[in-house]
């Protein structure tokens, strides 16, 4: 809390010398930056005031970026798509040295490279995460330690997996041991989840829909993210996030400023805030994804969700991150899925 | 002659500004929107901002190139049949206890009964019945609450638990349509037949059908049209079980952002069910006369 009170006096100083005013925030709903305590600080120490927008869908953002040029200033963009929505000119460089936090950022991550083209950086990293499996309590007494776990017979009819082209085709990749970035088998990764159909109950769309059926013993086995995950656990469902031997998807959103804002010095202001340790010690205990930062991962408390599982080496030596993917190659799984779904 | 003609104008100019504002409604709420849709069913991607878009007809031809759409149309064809039908058996004999053997303060009542549901978001109906029907769910723990030997009542995720839901949901419309039909059917039609010694089903299906048809063609109709392009329920009651031509439809707005493709497939559903209706229309036609 120290460190809290600390940040707002230095935001006080800083806002004194600028002018306050509005900034617009494009991003999944309930993801960190709408957090109230959040705003408020952020508010209070720099007079600008913060105003969300919500997307359903990463084709949403571009959409809206596409049809609304100058309508924000801040935007959340998941690092394998920042690269089709750099190239179409909608994205301005990153200037790090208004950004106090950032040499504490990863360096893997700052390097990432759907983050980075042509020499700038696009996106501040933020979150991380793992796509992976998450299982009931009170079914499994020891967790499973192979994602052939959803193919188990024994759970047949109580497994699910999300309702999306790219996540599907990347988890039969993981379970047929392919590179989920480059998928030369894409005909195994087919038969693989075709034989995994017959056991599907019904598919997840969101955190909300998963946590329901969880609840109500219709899930036993499923894919879930790591930051839903945590946040689950912390409201009191009795799962355990499980990060199996074929490994993991893993994913790092990054926070852009776009090309055509008018308000970036407080875009870069909530930037700053955004990846400042204090307040990610906060976030972190309401169930928050991995951070990018990494004097704020350190300074978290040993039993918290995100240092016991994002903080352990053999895990994250296990996961493969989403690099950017053509929209040639996303055609392709979506019509792979769609014709899997159809089939059923 | 020239008064009667300034009359005949200001007739018209009236006409006219009396009908402006339903083609004006009209117009804004079913042309408009309409017409983008069969615009954005050409191009081949939706023309916001810088992005570059020409006109194709490759959204239609991507119908017949997958045998994927076509098998789904079926599916939500037969959906619709089965739906329609069941509503019809059940919402007739309904109608018919409604129309002519209830009378008064019970009858209020039971019509309450009918259109109570329409008075809910259709969103929540599906979610109660999802409730129901799911294992360990409300009908799972009555049934093992009555029976004495322990069952499992799980119909959550099958086709069983959609078609529940969407018959529940749009079996008012045929109640309705049917009492009202019912209701102008003269009783001394039936006492007559009855007096010359008709037996129950004679009366049925020579006298009360007959005279009941056009409003049970038009409930079925109203029942048929929206459940071919039902999305919602199939998607919440039918889990993996639940992909049908409606839902990939939503998918192409929705998930994917594949406007185009979305309503050209739209655009085939309209004329398939334009081409049923019309295949449909002599019977139709019959029931009129």
């Amino acid at each position: 809390m120290n460190r809290l009170l600390l940040t707002t006096a230095t935001f006080a100083l800083v806002a004194s010398a600028l002018q306050a005013a509005e900034i617009r925030v494009l991003n999944w709903q309930g993801y960190g930056t709408d957090q109230d305590f959040a705003v408020q600080a952020f508010e209070k120490a720099t007079g600008h005031t913060v105003v969300h927008e919500y997307f359903n869908s990463e084709q949403e953002t571009l959409t809206k970026l596409r049809t609304n040029p100058g309508a924000y200033d801040v935007v959340l963009i998941n690092s394998s798509f920042t690269p089709q929505i750099v190239a179409e000119g909608l994205l301005a460089p990153i200037d790090t040295s208004k950004l106090a936090n950032f040499d504490d950022l990863d360096a893997a991550f700052v390097n990432n490279q759907g983050l980075n083209g042509d020499g700038n950086l696009y996106g501040v990293p933020w979150a991380w995460g793992l796509t992976s499996i998450a299982v009931s309590n009170s079914d499994f007494d020891t967790s499973p330690t192979t994602i052939e776990v959803l193919w188990d017979p024994a759970w047949a009819g109580r497994v699910s997996i999300r309702d999306d082209a790219v996540e599907a085709v990347q988890i039969g990749a993981l379970a047929t041991g392919q590179d989920i970035n480059d998928i030369g088998d894409l005909e195994a990764v087919r038969a693989k989840l075709a034989a995994l159909m017959p056991s599907i109950s019904t598919y997840w769309g969101s955190e909300n829909d998963w946590n329901q059926f969880m609840a109500s013993g219709e899930f036993a086995a499923a894919t879930y993210w790591s930051g839903s995950a945590s946040r689950s656990i912390s409201k009191g469902l009795d799962i355990t996030f499980v990060v199996p031997d074929e490994g993991a998807i893993g994913w790092l959103d990054g926070l852009s400023i776009p090309e055509a804002s008018t308000q970036k010095d407080a875009a870069y202001a909530f930037i700053d805030w955004m990846i400042d340790p204090a307040f990610y010690a906060v976030w972190d205990k309401d169930g928050a994804p991995g951070t990018a930062n990494s004097a704020a991962a350190a300074a978290l408390p040993n039993d918290s969700f995100n240092k016991a599982v994002l903080g352990d080496p053999a895990v994250t030596a296990k996961v493969q991150f989403m690099q950017p993917m053509s929209d040639e190659t996303r055609e392709e799984y979506l019509k792979l899925w769609q014709d899997l779904k159809a089939a059923q | 002659m020239s008064g009667g003609k300034s009359i005949a104008r200001t007739d018209r100019l009236r006409a006219l500004a009396l009908l402006a504002p339903a083609y004006l409604w009209l117009t804004v709420a079913i042309f408009l929107p309409l017409s983008a849709m069969a615009f954005f069913s050409v191009v081949t991607d939706v023309p916001f901002g810088d992005t570059e878009w020409h006109f194709t007809i490759e959204n239609y031809t991507a119908f017949f190139e997958s045998p994927t759409y076509a098998r789904l149309l079926l599916k939500s064809v037969l959906l619709g049949v089965k739906v329609t039908a069941l509503c019809v058996l059940i919402g007739f004999p309904c109608a018919w206890v409604l129309a002519k053997m209830i009378r008064g303060r019970s009858r209020e009542a039971l019509f309450l009964l009918v259109i109570l549901p329409f008075w809910s978001n259709s969103l929540v109906r599906i979610f109660s019945w999802a409730i129901v029907l799911r294992g360990n769910g409300v009908l799972d723990n009555f049934v093992n609450a009555i029976w004495p030997w322990p069952v499992d009542v799980n119909l959550m995720f099958s086709e069983t638990a959609i078609v529940i839901g969407l018959v529940h949901s749009y079996i008012p419309y045929v109640i309705l349509t049917a009492y009202l039909a019912l209701q102008a059917i003269d009783d001394s039609l039936i006492e007559a037949a009855r007096s010359l010694g008709a037996k129950w089903w004679t009366i049925l299906w020579r006298i009360v059908l007959p005279l009941a048809l056009p409003g049970l063609i038009a409930g079925a109709v109203l029942v048929f049209v929206p459940v071919v392009g039902s999305f919602m329920e199939p998607r919440i009651l039918g889990g993996r079980l639940g992909t049908y031509y409606g839902t990939v439809i939503e998918d192409q707005f929705v998930a994917v952002f594949n406007w185009p493709l979305g309503a050209a497939l739209s655009f085939i559903l309209l004329a398939v069910v334009l081409i049923i209706l019309a295949a449909a229309s002599p019977v139709l036609r019959k029931s009129q006369t």
